[in-house]
């Protein structure tokens, strides 16, 4: 039982820290790249910006699935619930 | 700590339940609609216009601009769809500053629903401009080997569109409510803050998004 928890959180903490590393790494490419053709062309400021934008909601969503994934994992565990009824039910 | 506000029941008959979810939404759609039936009341091309027509003016030419500005030729037909997800998902986005107010948004059952809206929407309009036929022949595009993958990307985006603003809402408002409990003083505020931001931002991509999937399936013919 205490196996299942301790897991769970390990797991959880593991999950957000490396889910969200990479996203980090890409978004911050993503806008350093965006800031230098601003720069260039100030016209296209608009587009430029919408794609930004755009881009960083897909590349953010990877780490928003960590995040999802590490809360269930906290507050709303499967594994958990299974061996609260399993054990309740013995 | 509720991860979402379906948990909240009102009110349970059989298998009809009324949660927190349903019924802020209805109030949501009701004050939306009562408000913009007032402010269209009566709206004046010449002269001196009310305020509210002039900000509800300003929102629609907006979202029209946006919409052309993806690549939509005729922003007219699809500015009922998408300016109701934009203002739907940024009104219960903003609302969030009401104090005991549990956004809708918060919840996954409403996101997917207003995901699959956008999945079927994408075929209407996509069988409409190009036929049924024509349509399904989008998928195959570039070779026949691509199917399987068009299929997948098609029902994975939906699915992320919903994940995504479920999250993004969801966090918000659990980060306020774990902060709550360690530092209550300032902080929370701050979080807040962060959490309209978030919530206008990922009104505007839902809708962007939406937008560039009914432009993907409606432009592949006139290529």
């Amino acid at each position: 039982m205490t196996i299942v928890a301790l897991v769970s959180i390990i797991t959880a903490g593991i999950t957000i820290a490396v889910g969200s590393i990479a996203p980090a790494l890409g978004e911050g490419r993503a806008v350093s790249t965006a800031l230098s053709s601003l720069a260039q062309q100030p016209d296209a400021a608009t587009t430029i910006t919408r794609t930004l934008f755009v881009g960083l909601a897909m590349i953010e969503s990877i780490a928003i699935y960590c995040l999802v994934i590490s809360m269930i994992l906290i507050f709303a565990n499967p594994f958990w619930n299974h061996v609260i009824a399993h054990s309740a039910g013995k | 700590m509720r991860l979402s506000p379906d948990q909240l029941v009102f009110w349970k008959y059989g298998f009809v339940t009324l949660n927190s979810t349903i019924v802020t939404t209805w109030g949501l759609m009701l004050v939306m609609a009562v408000g913009a039936k007032l402010v269209t009341r009566n709206i004046k091309v010449e002269g001196a216009i009310s305020r509210w027509q002039g900000f509800l003016e300003i929102v629609v030419t907006t979202i029209q601009e946006q919409i052309k500005e993806v690549g939509l030729q005729h922003p007219q037909k699809y500015l009922p769809f998408i300016g109701t997800l934009f203002l739907f998902i940024a009104v219960s986005n903003v609302c969030a500053i009401i104090p005991g107010y549990d956004p809708p948004t918060g919840s996954l059952s409403t996101t997917s629903a207003l995901a699959l809206s956008v999945f079927v929407a994408v075929l209407l309009f996509g069988i409409e401009k190009q036929g049924f036929l024509g349509y399904l022949k989008s998928y195959l595009k570039p070779t026949f080997l691509m199917l399987p993958f068009n299929i997948i990307s098609e029902f994975s985006r939906t699915f992320a569109l919903a994940i995504r603003l479920f999250g993004n809402i969801m966090s918000g408002t659990m980060i306020v409510g774990i902060l709550l409990t360690i530092t209550p003083l300032i902080f929370p505020i701050f979080m807040n803050l962060l959490g309209l931001l978030t919530g206008m931002v990922q009104a505007y991509i839902f809708s962007i998004l939406a937008t560039v999937y009914i432009a993907a399936a409606t432009r592949t013919s006139e290529e």
